[in-house]
């Protein structure tokens, strides 16, 4: 096998696992903060309760996102160091900022939401979820620029920089903020936080559902479920508006992508939108597909008259990504986001008319939801990572020009063999089964351990409580 | 203003604060097996609970000021130490899972199998990071472009070997000196009696690496030519070394453990000037080494990240005393703790 395969196999492999971690803690960390602050408003202990209750659970799972995060981080340098060297000067000032402004905050403040309990007041342990959670969103702020750089570079020149006698291209920042705010940022950035709410809110869904179902920690648990059932339908249907714009965006700035996502390999009068599919790059044609006529025009360009260029019009220039792949995971991410908006707002339904913990089959759909929250998110990184091929570095489209860009293959370490790298793949790989399993088999403990459900003393404060507890 | 030695110098503030935070933390886990019963483990363990996690943030924000700083040394050192680098990748997994996962069941063999995961990937990534500091000392083959051109075997030496030692057993002292304001009566008398066999293990080391530097890397020494100033940390190290036997014995605890975090400090200065102006050395070849010159990424980039560490480095900092100062004292554990 070669490098190359090699090399995207374990970044998507190592990446995929480590992003199950992420969205989930940042939506977590939301709800933790809303907990708190209403515990801290009304003095309500069930609030306390329940923020002690998801606490712990947001530690298990950051835990999991900050050990798989390092990994990351190394493999840059250890698999892709020509695109190190490419990027140093504008991904690596992201990812260090990242460090700088992120990770400390979150680590620091961490250590005081974990165990500050009973060392700190109920002010201070607000502050410090407050801190934690803000550290989350800083992070996927700077990694979020890093990649958003890379589909869309703006702010930096190709230059070529000699070392020892050779010559080299590189990109070197000359406009910081063009390169924070290239094209795509913003548009990606809420994408990515939309779908980290909606996956905070099913994974709490889950959980609460779950419990009704089984009859225990009744009020805690419809409380967490109507809860997470509000954030759920709001961030689904924004998640809608979100998709568009984003569709929007890639269709000017990223057009093979698109053509990828939506499997137009020949440019056609009035672009039609697939429902489903299965793209065939043998006879470039998509089969089986069911198509809204028009539609795909009408979402880009407000007619249903304009074409959307397929790859006969940009293969030339821009290459083509792995379509078949792009297609599925972008269609797999829509199909789950519109039962998302469609299975929420059912539910609220039936909330209004107060019947919705009486709707068995509903609850169990719950249940097993937070799985598809998952995929979505997923495939929401693969549509985008696979559907930027052959690109690492995307090149900028200047005067009608493309210039500048790195291939993936371009990326690679030249000092790295094929059999380190598949090395590594099954050492991580066996240590990545145990983490799974070992996530699993603790979260699954927490959730039939339940929360601490005390009666009304205040627990902050409560030594006795506590040392009973001990 | 000299942008490339000012991040050479920050970067290695970066790695000091990283070997001696995460430093006693691994002394911790290589001393997990003092411990005799579970009680005395959840105590060494919690030692660490609320802190380990923001040490080895230091070693990311590190390895991402690299990146950023110096992207060529940062590309070549990472692929060129390929399978050094995954292990210690996987052993800083193993030993915050065992961290995170051992207090959660009760059974004996699983808490006995997560004691040995700490105790081990503790010590191996200890002796991992001295070991490639080593060779990064003798030098690794590049070639002209500054790409590691070699194998495994071109980065494990006899001088390695002797700093992979020094490591741990610096590590060793480090952490038993550490745990002695966290622990009482019996658990922190054994602790004491490892804080002088970690020292006589580092004073070993430390004249033998001493010795094997003057002997075998003479460019280590000779840039002390340049900076006479390096001279002064070199005293101040001897002092720091040998204050600690005296706060020791004097039951100065606080004192020994700011004289083992300024040996720590001062030896990573002293590895910072020993290689300057080279970040990666390259042997047999020296004139492809990468320098703090042509490894470095652009002007404007390592003005934008001062900039960036400027605003950055004391809200760090604030964190690091804060948390230090709530978790300050004896363990009690507590329903929180692991």
């Amino acid at each position: 096998m070669d490098v190359l395969l090699l090399s995207r196999l374990q970044f998507a492999f190592t990446i995929m696992f480590h992003y199950l971690f992420p969205p989930l803690t940042i939506g977590l960390g939301v709800i933790l903060v809303y907990l708190e602050g209403m515990y801290l408003r009304t003095k309500q202990p069930i609030f306390e309760e329940a923020a002690r209750f998801w606490t712990k659970i947001f530690g298990l799972n950051f835990a999991l996102g900050v050990v798989t995060g390092i990994v990351m981080e190394f493999e840059f340098g250890t698999n892709w160091a020509a695109y190190s060297r490419y990027v140093g000067d504008v991904f690596g000032s992201a990812l260090a900022a990242e460090g700088i402004f992120a990770f400390f905050l979150e680590s620091g403040f961490l250590s005081l939401l974990l165990f500050g309990w009973d060392r700190v007041g109920p002010k201070m342990h607000f502050f410090a979820t407050l801190m934690v959670c803000l550290g989350g969103i800083f992070s996927s702020v700077w990694i979020t620029i890093a990649n958003s750089w890379q589909q869309t570079p703006t702010g930096h020149e190709i230059r070529e920089v000699v070392i020892n006698g050779q010559t080299f291209e590189r990109a070197e920042i000359v406009d910081f903020w063009a390169m924070v705010f290239n094209p795509s940022t913003i548009d990606r950035l809420i994408h990515v936080w939309i779908g980290a709410f909606i996956l905070g809110a099913f994974f709490v869904m889950s959980i609460s559902a779950w419990y009704i179902l089984k009859g225990r920690h009744l009020e805690f648990a419809k409380r967490s479920f109507t809860g997470a059932l509000l954030l759920a339908t709001v961030s689904s249907l924004a998640q809608l508006v979100s998709g568009h714009s984003n569709a929007n965006m890639v269709a000017e700035y990223q057009p093979a992508k698109l053509a990828a996502m939506e499997g137009l390999y020949e440019t056609e009068e009035s672009t039609g939108l697939y429902l489903f599919g299965w793209p065939d790059d043998e006879t470039e044609t998509v089969k089986y597909g069911i198509e809204i006529p028009g539609m795909l025009s009408f979402l880009v360009h407000n007619n249903f008259k304009t074409p959307v260029p397929g790859f006969d019009q940009l293969e030339d220039q821009w290459g083509r990504p792995p379509v078949w792949l792009t297609f599925q995971a972008y269609h797999l991410m829509i199909a789950i986001g519109s039962l998302f908006i469609a299975s929420t707002l059912f539910a609220c339904l039936l909330w209004y008319r107060g019947t919705l913990f009486e709707t068995r089959w509903l609850l169990w759909y719950f249940v097993f939801a937070v799985a598809l929250a998952f995929i979505a998110n997923e495939a929401g990184w693969v549509a985008a990572e696979v559907g930027r091929q052959p690109w690492i570095v995307a090149p900028s489209l200047i005067d009608g020009e493309l210039v500048g860009g790195l291939r993936t293959s371009e990326g690679l370490s030249e000092a790295v063999r094929a059999e380190q790298v598949l090395g590594s793949i099954i050492f991580f790989g066996f240590i990545y089964f145990l983490l799974f399993i070992l996530w699993v088999t603790l979260l699954h403990q927490k959730i039939s351990h339940g929360p601490e459900l005390s009666d009304d003393e205040d627990p902050y404060h409560d030594r006795a409580h506590i040392e009973k507890a001990v | 203003m000299d942008w490339n030695l000012l991040w050479f110098f920050l970067l290695g503030i970066l790695l000091a604060g990283y070997a001696i935070l995460d430093g006693f933390d691994f002394g911790v886990g290589m001393l997990h097996p003092v411990a005799k019963t579970d009680e005395e483990r959840r105590i060494l363990i919690n030692a660490i609970g609320p802190l380990w996690d923001g040490n080895e943030v230091w070693l990311v924000t590190f390895g991402g000021a690299l990146f950023a700083a110096f992207p060529e040394a940062y590309a070549t050192i990472f692929s060129g130490y390929y399978e050094a680098l995954m292990l210690v990748l996987g052993c800083l997994i193993f030993r915050a899972i065992s961290i995170e996962f051992r207090s959660k069941r009760p059974e004996r063999w699983w808490r006995s199998t997560w004691d040995t995961a700490f105790f081990l990937s503790s010590l191996i990534v200890s002796f991992g990071f001295g070991l490639a500091v080593g060779s990064a000392m003798i030098g690794i083959p590049l070639d002209e472009r500054g790409i590691f051109r070699g194998s495994i075997t071109d980065q494990i030496g006899l001088y390695g070997l002797f700093v992979g030692l020094l490591t741990v057993a610096m590590f060793q002292m480090h952490g038993a000196i550490f745990l002695v304001f966290k622990t009482k009566d019996d658990l922190q008398q054994r602790l004491i009696r490892w804080t002088w066999r970690g020292y006589y293990a580092f004073l070993t080391m430390f004249v033998v690496v001493t010795v094997a530097t003057w002997l075998w890397i003479p460019r280590a020494v000779a840039t002390f030519e340049h900076f006479p100033i390096g001279w002064l940390v070199v005293v101040l190290m001897f002092l720091a070394v040998a204050n600690i036997p005296r706060s020791l014995n004097h039951q100065w605890y606080m004192q020994a453990f700011f004289s083992s975090t300024c040996t720590v400090a001062a030896l990573v200065f002293l590895l910072g000037v020993a290689l300057f102006p080279n970040m990666v050395t390259s042997s047999p070849h020296p004139e492809n080494s990468l320098t703090i010159y042509n490894a470095a990424s652009s002007q404007s980039t390592l003005k934008l990240m001062s900039l960036i560490a400027l605003l950055g480095m004391p809200f760090v900092i604030g964190y690091t005393i804060m948390v230090y100062r709530t978790f300050r004292g004896p363990v009690k554990l507590d329903k929180h703790s692991y």
